[in-house]
This record gives C-alpha cells, structure tokens and sequence, in this order.
C-alpha cells in the first residue's frame, strides 16, 4: 500500500520543531508501523537525509520503549496496543498518518520522537518497591497470598512504564503508571510494612517530577496498552488518605 | 580436527577456582574460602556494572545493599527495559512444592544432561542449590507469581520435563521477575548508593597492569565519549542472537561489550551453541525487523503438522486428517509435541525442507489447537492461552480458533559467551561475567525456564559472594584519565566513530546486518557442514571489507544518532559471526544446538563424539599468526555419566 506520513522532527531539546511530510510507497499490510518507518529511514539516508530517530527494543509490546502518537492517539488507533505491535493492515491505501513524541511537561523531547522519561524512574525510586535485601527472605510458602489478591496484583504490575497515560493525560499526570505500582505492591502481604509510606512518597515525587494533578479525565486507560484500570486510582486515593490521617 | 589454516591450538584453559571434593559441598566451600572484604572499607570500592537485565539489575542491587559503590549502565533509557523484561514461560527452581520427586540433584542431572553433556558439573550444581534461594528472594520482593486457591505458589511443567518446577507469572514472567530486581535496583539509587547511567553504551574495556578497572562509554543523547574506573568490571550484556538479524531478542541486543573484552584478551567460549526456538511466529516479508517468540506452553496442547503432500496449497480445514502428518507424534511417540527445542527445531526444517512448509514461501509448519478445543472447550483454552492467541492475532491477522497457527524456528538464545572460571571471572582478571553473556552453565543446550534462573543466580547470589574475594585485595592504585591505557581506549573509541561518519559509503548498516544474518541462518542455523561453513567464512570476510568500505552512516558522533549504533554493534557481529563459524567448523560432532551434518545416526539424530569433542572451546582473539586461537577446558563427568539423549 501508499501512504504519507507527517512526522514531528525536531533535531534536539533546544531545537524548534515541525511536522514533515513523507510519501511511503508499496508496504506491505502485514509491516508492523515501526517497519513502515524503518522502511522510510532506509530511504532517507540513502538520499543524504537525517533518519527518523524512535524508541523501540522489544518490538513485541513489553519493554515499552515505544512511544508515538498516531494521529492524535498515544500508540495508535487499535485498542490495547503498542506502538510496536501496531500493523498496517489497520490502515488504508492512500492515507496520510500524523506521527509525533509524546507530549507532556515532564517528558522533554530530545529528538525527534524520543522523549525523556526518566521522571518515571524517580517516581519508583521515592518508593515503587519492597525493601527485601538479598538473603533476607523467608520461605517463599511462609506467607500464603489468597489467589484473587495474587491476581489483581499480577494485572497492576503488567504495567510496562510506557507512558501513554501521561501523554493522552489532558494534565499531563502519571496518576495511572503510579497507581498501578501502589495497587501491585499493596496488594501484596510483603508490601504492607511500607504501603503508607510508598504512597505518600511516590506521589510527592510525581509533583516534584513536574507531572500534572488527575481530574479523572480518564482518558490514561482509554490508551493504556495493559488496560490498566481506572478503578487502581480510586485505590490509590484511599491509600493516600488512609495514610494521611495515621500521620 | 587439528589446528588449520583458520584456527590454532593454545595451551588447554584450566579453572582454578573451582573447588573439589563432593559435588554437594562445592559452593559452600567456595563461599568459605573466599576473602570477605571489610564492611567499612566496601564503601571505598568500586563496581562498574554493565547490563540491568535480570544478571545485571539483580548483581547491582546486592552489590550496593552490601556497601559497595556501584555504577550501572545500560542502552535503553531505563534500565526496566533490558531484554529480560520480554522472557514468558516462567523460572525453574528446585523447591519441590509439587512433591514429585524433584530435588536439587534431579535439576542438576536434567540440567547437565539437556545441555547434551558440555557444561561443567560444579557450575549446574550451584545454579540448581541457589534455584531456590531465587524463589523466595523474588516473593520477598513481591513478585506476583501465580498462585493456586490456597494461596501457595503454582508450578507448571515446561520445556518435556517430568516434573513441575516451574514457577511463572502468566505469559509475563522475564516482566515480572526483571520489575523486582528494577526496583531493587531503584531503591539502592534512590539511597544513593549506585549511580545509574541509563542510555550509556559501553564501547571499550579499559585494562591497566593487566586488570579491568574501566570501561569508555558513548552517552548515546549528547555523544560525549568519556572514561569510567573501579576497581572490577561486570559484563551483565546478555546474548548476542542478533547477530543473525532476525531473532526473537530485542533491537538493540549486541555483542558489543563482550566483543570488546574479547579483543582486549578474554576468552570466548563455545560461541557456536546457539538455541534455535520451534515456535516462533514465521517471517512475512522482506520488511521483517524481528521475530516473535510464541511460549513453548502451547506445545503442551497444540499438535505440531504438515500435510503428507509436498507443495499442498490447501486451506489446513480442507486436507483430511488421513493426509496429515503429525510428524513429531510419528518420529518420537514417546515425547510426541513434547520433544526438546533442538529436536523440533530440526524436525520442522525438516519438512519445509522436503517440500512440505506451510504458508508464504513454505517455511511454517502448524501448531494446531482445534483438538484441544473439542477436548477442552474454547473456553478453557482462551484462559490457559488466551493473550498469546491474541498476540499472535494482531501480528499475524489470522485467527488461531479459527485455522491453526503457522510456526516456525528462529533464533533465541546463544549458550556461548565470554569463558569464565568458577567464580564468574573472565580470563582478565577483575573482569566478571554474568547471565546470557557468559558461557557457564548450559552446556551445549539450555533448558526452557532455566536462562533466567541463571540470571539471577548469577546477580543475587554467586557474583555477590565470589567477587568480594576479587575486591579483598583492593582498592587497587589510582586509573587517570591520562594513564597511557585508558589513553589508549578512548582513542580506539574516537577512532572507529570517527571511520564510520567518514567511509560515507552506498549501503545502510541495515542491510549490512540483514546479509549477515542470512549467511549465519543458512549455513550456521540449524544444520551445519563442513562446506558451507568454509564458504560462510569466505562470505563474512568479504561482507567485512566491504562493510569498511561502502557503509553510509548519516548525521555526527556528537548527537543521539541511532545508526551510528547501530553501526558500531554490527561491526562487532560480523567479527562474531566469523568465529562462530570457525568454532561450528572445529567442532565436527553434533551436541544440542549444534547440529553437523556429517555427524549423525543413520536415523538422522544427533551423534556426539565424547572422546575427542568433551571440552569447552575457549578462543582467543589473535593468534601469533593471526588466526583465534583454541584453548580447551576439559569436561568431566563424575555424577551424570554421558549418555546418548533419546526422545523417541
Ligand atoms: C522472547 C524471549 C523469551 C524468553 N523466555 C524465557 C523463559 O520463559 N524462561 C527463561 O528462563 N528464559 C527465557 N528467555 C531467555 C532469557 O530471557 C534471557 O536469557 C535473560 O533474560 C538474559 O538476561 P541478562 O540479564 O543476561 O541480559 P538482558 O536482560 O538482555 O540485559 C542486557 C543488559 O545489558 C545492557 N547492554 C547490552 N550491551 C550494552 C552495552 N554495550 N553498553 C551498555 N549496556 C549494554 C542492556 O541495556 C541490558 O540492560 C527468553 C528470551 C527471549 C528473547
Ligand atoms: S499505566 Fe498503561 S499507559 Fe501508563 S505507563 Fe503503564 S502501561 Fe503505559
Ligand atoms: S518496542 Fe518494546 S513495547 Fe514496543
């Protein structure tokens, strides 16, 4: 098929940027999008051009390192889906396609379609874990962990830390990416010693990281890639407020 | 075959610093004869550390919870993103929760024997002691394992073994266990005690008076070369599958740092043992950039076919079942679907190769679940499958309820890497080496569930103990940065970024990289012979000259400048991929991923030849004349006698 793609360049931090048009001819339908753009690199420097700069690794919907908005949806049209495992098949001959980074104040655009998301691992470091030194641990079988909770732990912590929710965020917030960990570690018997401190901490460091306060837009989960649930941010907040007032 | 006019013989390598004595007792003594570093002086030593995957995230946590100071690197721009996050089936341990009969010694035979008999015993029963340490750290830690209604951990069996010590996390497990060792990792950073480069690649290893104390890194955002000291050096920089371009590991998987110790003098070992997955979702077109890995669970419900005919074009719902070959049931009735990686790999190249693949270009064969459903009920088998149903849906476009799946082997996982004794050090002293990077435990094979049982056995719990008796004798004497060595390195570093802007050549490094990959897949994949990997050889050696001449790589070298990269890994894979060849070359017997054609039974099975082939092939970078030069570590076998693998 051909297409055109209208693609964000900005060639650094400090530069300025636009949307670029380019014409893509004869992909196939069965090319993931980010072959599509590989296809497109190959021609651009081949013609003298600066290639398209993206995040990927996986390519497989896990590592979450992908990250475009497609016209105008963070990861793309196809619901519960990443960029990488977007295909062409989901688009029409002759369509024109707007392709840009991320957009939030606190992931910074370094070029092109590369974002920094580094505020991410700040919000783990204020509190995103258990502490449980190497060694230290009991018998895996010593604290039994009723299946519903393992469950629902194990669907919060699919979370793959892409970012979506804040880039379709209307205020830019990391509420979702933080509530999925509180939800994960809280609902864990081991993640009980800190749950009070965990909340207060990672939601300290969202605000110092420069990400926007939640309104309930809802719109994270619309283009969540894990189908990470709204319902985790009303956990959250009763976290939150249960650990406030034991202050 | 003696040393020819591609390789030369060294002196045999021994590894000193495995003890003797009774198998069981090995590590513990290990442990106690090792020199323990003073808490207050840890604070004073340095660790750099390479990779945040499973072995790397997992080593720098507990170097930094013990004292030490640790700096971390890693290419992706967080260090959650390395390359474990993607692994699915789940982690063996031997805790026995089943009551099956399985025990720390029954893991270490499976494990020993699975990798056809060419991995050290000492090593395999140390990785199935600490199994179980792995478990409970990773619960400590809360990592949402599967449970069973009473709460307690479930186990499922993987991979044809026949016991259930597999322990896993939906289709998710790498994800999981990788998030517990990140915030590990998060924590010790946020305390201040590692200091995490994210988006940093290692270029060169920077060796002063003969040992590791540095390494040169590209901060891949700004360009900036600069160089980095400590007192020991940790490669944690997983496997170099890439190396065929189409693999099922992640983009920016490389050889790089491993490559570079190489060159600087460590030894690398058995690069030719790669692991060749069966169920991989086939290529599509030329556009292809990687493949994906479908869980080996599916065997356990999925009947493995082709049509009887060769060159059948009919839809799989119009052959009847008369004219259907279940071939993997009719070769090996005993373990049927069930068989080993290396044995269906080869079964379906096989039958594509009579003619008789299935889908674009006959390289499939299917994996059909349509009995499994009638048996089962759709139901049950959307809750034991259904996000890899779905996974393969959005790739593929074709629905797996529907019409069985196409399949076929890709690359997955290489047991080859940097040698290293016992204690995980490689032959440069101070260099240490852990998880897929290195070559230690697998043997000639790996067993499903049992890569990142490595990983973190390495991180959490053999490195920690074996390289405080490295540190012992530390701090080492001040590096500066106008040492003549670390000199030296930054301008090798300079050098090569500053050939690859000016070649300015015709070719993109990709296409490069994708011819690469087709030479190694067709003539060092699943079946190698003495012919075509000779000519292998010549190809790769031409693909080099040309690839120095002719390789256009855009924009500067102080800018984020992906094919600059990229340039820089493929470089080192096609020295690579010479040496694999040369490595499958010398090794004219066939033992688990490593198929010759000239050596198997008359039925066509894998025929090892232990008198002259039981050893570890550790190269060296140049020989006196030019050629890598073998260096043998001797195997041998008191507890698992070799004996002959039969699944049929
Ligand atoms: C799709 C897939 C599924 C799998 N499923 C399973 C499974 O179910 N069970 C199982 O046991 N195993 C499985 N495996 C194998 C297993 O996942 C890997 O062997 C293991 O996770 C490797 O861990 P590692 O820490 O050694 O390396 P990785 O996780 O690959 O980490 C490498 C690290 O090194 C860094 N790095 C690399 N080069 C450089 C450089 N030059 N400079 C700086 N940093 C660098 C990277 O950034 C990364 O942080 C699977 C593998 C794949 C590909
Ligand atoms: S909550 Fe969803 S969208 Fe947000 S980072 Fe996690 S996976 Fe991505
Ligand atoms: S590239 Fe890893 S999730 Fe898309």
């Amino acid at each position: 098929m051909d297409i055109k793609v209208r693609v964000w360049r900005q060639s650094g931090p400090s530069a300025g940027g636009k949307m670029v048009a380019y014409d893509v001819k004869g992909i196939s339908p069965d090319a993931s999008f980010l072959e599509m753009i590989d296809v497109l690199n190959e021609t651009l420097i081949l013609d003298g051009d600066d290639p398209i700069a993206f995040d990927h690794d996986c390519r497989e919907g896990i590592c979450g390192a992908c990250s475009m908005v497609i016209n105008g949806v963070a990861h793309g049209p196809e619901k519960a889906t990443t960029t990488c495992q977007l295909h062409m098949r989901k688009f029409k001959d002759g369509d024109v396609i707007d392709v840009e980074p991320w957009r939030a104040a606190a992931f910074p655009v370094i070029k092109d379609l590369i974002v920094d998301r580094s505020a991410f691992d700040q919000i783990i470091q204020a509190g995103g874990y258990i502490s449980a030194p190497t060694g230290t641990a009991p018998d895996a079988h010593a604290t039994p962990v009723p299946k519903k909770d393992a469950d629902l732990a194990f669907e919060a912590a699919t979370c793959i830390g892409c970012g979506a929710c804040v880039a379709a965020c209307p205020n830019g917030s990391s509420m979702l990416f933080t509530a999925a960990k509180i939800s994960h570690l809280g609902l864990m018997p081991q993640g009980q010693p800190e749950r009070d401190s965990r909340v207060i901490d990672m939601l300290q460091a969202q605000d110092d990281a420069g990400f926007g306060g939640c309104t309930n837009a809802g719109e994270c989960t619309m283009v969540c890639p894990k189908g990470i649930p709204l319902s985790l941010i009303g956990r959250l907040n009763s976290d939150y407020r249960k650990a406030i007032t034991k202050r | 075959m003696a040393a020819t006019e591609f390789w030369s013989e060294g002196e045999p390598v021994v590894d000193k610093a495995a003890p003797d004595g009774p198998v069981e007792t090995r590590w513990d003594r290990r442990k106690f004869s090792a020199k323990l570093v003073n808490p207050a002086n840890r604070r004073k030593l340095t660790v750099i550390i390479v990779g945040t995957g499973l072995a790397g995230g997992s080593a720098a946590a507990t170097l930094a919870e013990a004292g030490y100071h640790v700096k971390s690197y890693c290419y992706q721009d967080s260090p959650r993103r390395a390359h474990s996050i993607a692994a699915q089936g789940g982690i063996n341990a031997a805790k026995n929760y089943r009551n099956d009969g399985d025990s720390v010694y029954r893991l270490f035979y499976d494990t020993v024997k699975g990798g056809d008999f060419r991995a050290r015993e000492s090593n395999v029963y140390r990785l199935a002691q600490v199994s179980v340490n792995i478990i409970d750290q990773c619960v400590a830690q809360g990592v949402p394992f599967a449970r069973e209604y009473g709460g307690l951990l479930d186990n499922r069996s993987f991979g044809g073994t026949q016991v259930s010590r597999t322990f896993y996390a939906r289709g998710q497990t790498g994800q999981q266990l990788l998030l517990g060792a990140y915030q590990a990792l998060e924590r010790q950073i946020g305390l201040g005690n590692v200091e995490m480069n994210a988006r940093h690649e290692m270029l060169e290893l920077i060796i002063v008076d003969g040992k590791a104390r540095g390494i040169v890194v590209r901060d891949m955002v700004t360009g900036e070369i600069s160089t980095e000291f400590a007192d020991a050096v940790v490669l944690a920089s997983g496997g170099y599958g890439n190396v065929f371009f189409l693999s099922t590991n992640a983009k920016g998987c490389n050889v790089t740092a491993s490559w570079r110790a190489h060159r600087k003098g460590a030894l690398f070992a058995n690069p030719c043992y790669t692991q060749i997955h069966p169920t991989c979702i086939p290529e599509s077109g030329s556009h292809q950039s990687k493949l994906t890995l479908m869980s080996e669970s599916l065997r356990n419900d999925g009947r493995v076919w082709v049509p009887k005919a060769q060159k059948d074009t009919r839809k799989a719902s119009d052959i009847p079942e008369d004219e259907r070959d279940y071939y993997l049931e009719r070769i090996y009735p005993s373990f049927g679907n069930l068989v080993p990686r290396d044995i269906a790999s080869r079964a379906a190249k096989n039958v594509c190769d009579e003619g008789r693949g299935v889908g674009p270009g006959g390289l499939g064969v299917y994996l059909d679940f349509a009995d499994a459903i009638s048996r089962l009920g759709r139901k049950a088998v959307e809750a034991k499958y259904g996000n890899l149903f779905e996974m393969y849906e959005r790739i593929t476009g074709e629905d797996p309820y529907e019409q069985p799946m196409r399949i076929y082997p890709a690359v997955h996982y290489t047991m080859g890497g940097l040698w290293v004794d016992y204690d995980l050090q490689s032959t440069v002293p101070g260099l240490f080496v852990v998880g897929e990077a290195n070559f230690s435990d697998h043997g000639a094979n790996r067993l499903g569930a049992s890569a990142l049982m490595q990983g973190l056995a390495d991180g959490y719990f053999v490195l920690p103990n074996t390289i405080s008796n490295y540190l012992a004798s530390g701090p080492f004497p001040k590096v500066t940065e106008t040492d003549a060595p670390v000199v030296e390195a930054r301008k090798q570093v300079e050098d090569r970024i500053e050939k690859f802007l000016s070649i300015d050549g015709d070719r993109t490094v990709d296409s490069f990289h994708r011819e690469l990959g087709h030479i190694m897949w067709e003539y060092c994949g699943m079946e190698r012979t003495e012919e075509g990997l000779t000519k292998a050889i010549g190809l790769i050696r031409a693909l080099k000259e040309e690839f120095w001449t002719r390789v256009k790589v855009p924009g500067k070298g102080e800018e984020l400048n992906q094919n600059l990269e990229k340039a820089g890994r493929v470089a080192d894979f096609i020295e690579l991929g010479e040496l694999m060849c040369i490595d499958a070359l010398h090794r004219r017997e066939s033992c688990g991923g490593h198929f010759r054609g000239e050596s198997q039974t008359p039925d066509g099975e894998a025929l090892r030849h232990d008198d002259e082939f039981s050893y570890a092939a550790a190269w060296e970078y140049f020989g006196a004349d030019g050629k890598p030069t073998l260096h043998k570590e001797d195997l041998n076998f008191e507890y698992v006698h070799p004996s002959t693998r039969s699944y049929k």
